[in-house]
C-alpha cells in the first residue's frame, strides 16, 4: 500500500513537470472508456427496452399479423446455421489441415490459397448476398431457400474457421506428431489421431464463432434465403433468420414491428455474448494445453 | 501395405483439393459478378455508369448513374475514420501498454464482443438512439452521414483495437526501455518510440477498417436516410453503394437487376484495390 502510494506520488511528480504526458495519459483512458460505454450502451439499451417486450406468445407463438411471433425464425436460424456448418467446417479444416500439415513451406499455391482466404475475408456480406443470389438462386435455380442462404454463408465463414483452424493445429507441440511417428502410425493416422483432438478446443472455438457470424448476417441472406414469414417445410423453402425478422419487422412492421425488432434483438444479443464467452473460453483451454505438452 | 499407401496419397489429394476450394471461390465469386455487371455497364457507359448523378430506373429511358452513391461511400467511411481511428488507436495503446493486469482480460472479452454484435443490432440501435439525438440536437431529420459515421465508427473500433494491439505488442522491449532511461515519460515513449514502430502493422488495421466500413450494409441502411443526393453537410440525408443494392435488389429486374450488380462490381472492386494495397504493405514490412 506503501509503495503504491510512493509510486502514485512519483507519477505525479512526473505529470507536474510533464503536462503534457498527463493530457496524453487521460486520453488513452478516455478512449477506452468510450469503447466499454459504447458496449454497454448498446447492449444495455436493446435488454432495458426489449425484455419487456419478450412475451412468450412473442417468441414461441404462431405467426401472424397480430402476432408477429419468431418461432419460425427461431427454427430457420437452427436449420440455416447446422446446414451452413456441415458444408463448411469440414471443407475448411481439410484445408487448414493441408496447409499445416501436408504443404511445403514456400509453395507457391499455399500462398495463393492464402490470398485467396484472405480476399474472401474481406468481401462485404451483401456482395456474398449478390453471388449467392445469381449463382446458387439462378445458375442453379434454388431460388429464394434455405438452400441458397446457407450455401453462401458457408462461403463466408470459411476464412474464419480455416485462420483459427490452421492457429490451434500449429500450436499443438511437434514432439505430439514425433511421438506418433515414432510408435509407427501413419501421416493420415497421425492427423486424425493425435493433432486433430490436441487441436480440438481451438477448432470448436472457431466453428463457434463462426455460428455467430452466421446468426448475425443480414445482408447475405435478404437475397438468398429471402423474407417470407412462415415455418420452412423443406430445404428448398425460403424463410428468415432472427437478424431477417429483425430487419423486417423494424422496416415494414410500424410500432408494432419495432417491439418485435426489440425482442428479437434481445434474443440476437443473448446468443452472440454465449457465443463469446463459450469462444474465448475454449480458445484458453488451447493455450493452456500447449503449455502442458512443453 | 499397398492399399495403405494409395490411402495416404489419396487424402493427401483430397485435402489439397479441399484447400483449393478458397481460390475457386474467388474465382467464381469474381466470374459471377463480374459477368452480370460488364453488360450492364457497356450498356450504360462506363464514364455515364461512375459518374451520372441520376439514377432513375423507373424512368423512361432508364438512368443509372452511381456518382452519388460513390461519394456517399467515401463520406460515411471517412467519417467512420475520424471517429474511430483516434478511438481505436488511443484504445489499442491503453490496452498494449498502460492496463491493468487485472481488468486486461475483461477488457479484451468486451473488444471482441464489440466485433461480434450483428450490424443489425447497430443499425438498429442506431436508428433508435443516434438518429433521434441528432434530430434533437442539430439540423435535419436525423438520417443523415453523422448518423452513419458514428454507427460505423462503433464498427470499426474492435477491427482497430486489436490487430494495432497486436503490432504495439510486437515492438521490442529495448525500444520502450532505451527511451525511459533517456528520461522519457511512459506516455512519450509509447507515442514516439512505440507507435512509430508499430506504424505498419497501425496502417493495417486503418485499411481493414476500412474495408469494413465501406462494405457495411444493413447497419448503414438503417440510419443513413438514403436519398440519392449529393450531401452538403454532415447532417444531410446520403445513400451508399450497398445501401443502393439492398434497397431495390428485391423488386428489380431486367437492366435494373445488373445495374445493381455493377453496383455490387464497383464495390467489389474497391474492396479489392484495397487488398492488393494491404498486400503491397505486408509484403513490404516482411522485405
Amino acid at each position: 500500500m506503501k509503495l503504491a502510494i510512493k509510486h502514485l506520488k512519483d507519477q505525479l511528480r512526473i505529470y507536474r513537470r510533464k503536462p503534457l504526458s498527463l493530457v496524453l495519459f487521460l486520453l488513452l483512458n478516455l478512449a477506452m472508456l468510450l469503447t466499454i460505454a459504447s458496449l454497454i450502451f448498446v447492449i444495455g439499451y436493446i435488454f432495458v427496452n426489449g425484455v419487456s417486450h419478450l412475451t412468450p406468445e412473442l417468441v414461441f407463438g404462431k405467426y401472424s399479423s397480430d402476432n408477429p411471433s419468431m418461432s419460425f425464425a427461431i427454427v430457420t436460424t437452427v436449420i440455416l446455421v447446422i446446414v451452413a456448418l456441415l458444408l463448411a467446417a469440414p471443407l475448411s479444416i481439410f484445408c487448414a489441415i493441408y496447409l499445416t500439415e501436408y504443404a511445403k513451406r514456400g509453395n507457391k499455391i499455399v500462398k495463393v490459397i492464402r490470398l485467396a482466404t484472405e480476399t474472401l475475408a474481406g468481401i462485404p456480406s451483401i456482395v456474398y448476398g449478390l453471388f449467392g443470389s445469381i449463382f446458387f438462386g439462378t445458375v442453379l435455380g434454388w431460388g429464394y431457400s434455405i438452400l441458397t442462404g446457407a450455401c453462401t454463408v458457408a462461403i463466408m465463414v470459411l476464412p474464419v474457421i480455416i485462420r483459427s483452424t490452421e492457429e490451434s493445429i500449429l500450436s499443438v507441440p511437434d514432439s505430439y506428431r514425433e511421438g506418433s511417428y515414432g510408435l509407427g502410425a501413419s501421416k493420415l493416422r497421425t492427423v486424425f489421431k493425435i493433432v486433430l483432438p490436441s487441436a480440438m478446443p481451438g477448432i470448436l472455438s472457431a466453428v463457434i464463432l463462426s455460428v455467430g457470424r452466421i446468426v448475425g448476417e443480414t445482408a447475405a441472406l435478404i437475397f438468398t434465403l429471402g423474407s417470407v414469414a412462415k415455418m420452412p417445410g423443406s430445404l428448398l423453402d425460403s424463410s428468415r433468420t432472427l437478424a431477417v425478422h429483425m430487419y423486417i419487422s423494424t422496416r415494414d412492421g410500424g410500432m408494432a414491428g419495432r417491439n418485435t425488432a426489440f425482442a428479437t434483438g434481445v434474443i440476437l444479443v443473448s446468443i452472440v455474448l454465449v457465443i463469446n464467452l463459450l469462444a474465448s473460453y475454449l480458445a484458453k483451454k488451447v493455450s493452456g494445453g500447449k503449455t502442458d505438452g512443453e | 501395405m499397398r492399399k495403405k499407401a494409395i490411402l495416404e496419397k489419396g487424402s493427401k489429394l483430397f485435402f489439397f483439393l479441399c484447400a483449393l476450394f478458397s481460390i475457386g471461390a474467388v474465382l467464381f465469386i469474381c466470374y459471377f459478378i463480374f459477368a452480370n455487371a460488364i453488360p450492364a455497364i457497356r450498356q450504360v457507359g462506363l464514364w455515364e455508369f461512375l459518374s451520372g448523378a441520376s439514377w432513375q430506373p423507373n424512368n423512361v429511358p432508364q438512368e443509372f448513374g452511381i456518382f452519388n452513391m460513390i461519394v456517399g461511400s467515401v463520406y460515411v467511411t471517412a467519417g467512420a475514420i475520424v471517429i474511430g481511428v483516434p478511438i481505436g488507436l488511443l484504445g489499442a495503446i491503453y490496452l498494449a501498454k498502460f492496463c491493468p493486469k487485472r481488468i486486461y482480460p475483461v477488457l479484451k472479452q468486451a473488444v471482441s464482443l464489440l466485433a461480434g454484435i450483428p450490424s443489425i443490432i447497430y443499425g438498429f440501435f442506431g436508428m433508435m438512439v443516434i438518429v433521434p439525438f441528432i434530430l434533437e440536437n442539430f439540423e435535419g431529420n436525423g438520417n443523415s452521414v453523422l448518423a452513419a459515421s458514428i454507427v460505423l465508427g462503433i464498427m470499426i473500433l474492435p477491427t482497430i483495437i486489436s490487430i494495432s494491439e497486436t503490432s504495439l505488442r510486437a515492438v521490442p522491449k529495448s525500444y520502450e526501455e532505451g527511451a525511459l532511461a533517456l528520461g522519457a515519460t511512459r506516455e512519450e515513449s509509447a507515442f514516439k518510440v512505440i507507435l512509430p514502430a508499430a506504424k505498419s502493422g497501425v496502417v493495417t488495421s486503418i485499411v481493414l477498417g476500412i474495408g469494413r466500413a465501406i462494405g457495411e450494409t444493413m447497419a448503414v441502411v438503417m440510419v443513413a436516410g438514403n436519398s440519392n443526393i449529393l450531401p452538403s453537410s454532415i447532417f444531410k440525408s446520403v445513400r451508399t453503394l450497398t445501401a443502393n443494392i439492398v434497397l431495390e435488389m428485391s423488386y428489380a429486374s431486367g437492366l435494373h437487376y445488373d445495374a445493381l450488380i455493377a453496383t455490387g462490381a464497383v464495390l467489389f472492386v474497391f474492396i479489392l484495390l484495397l487488398n492488393m494495397a494491404l498486400g503491397l504493405l505486408t509484403s513490404k514490412k516482411r522485405a
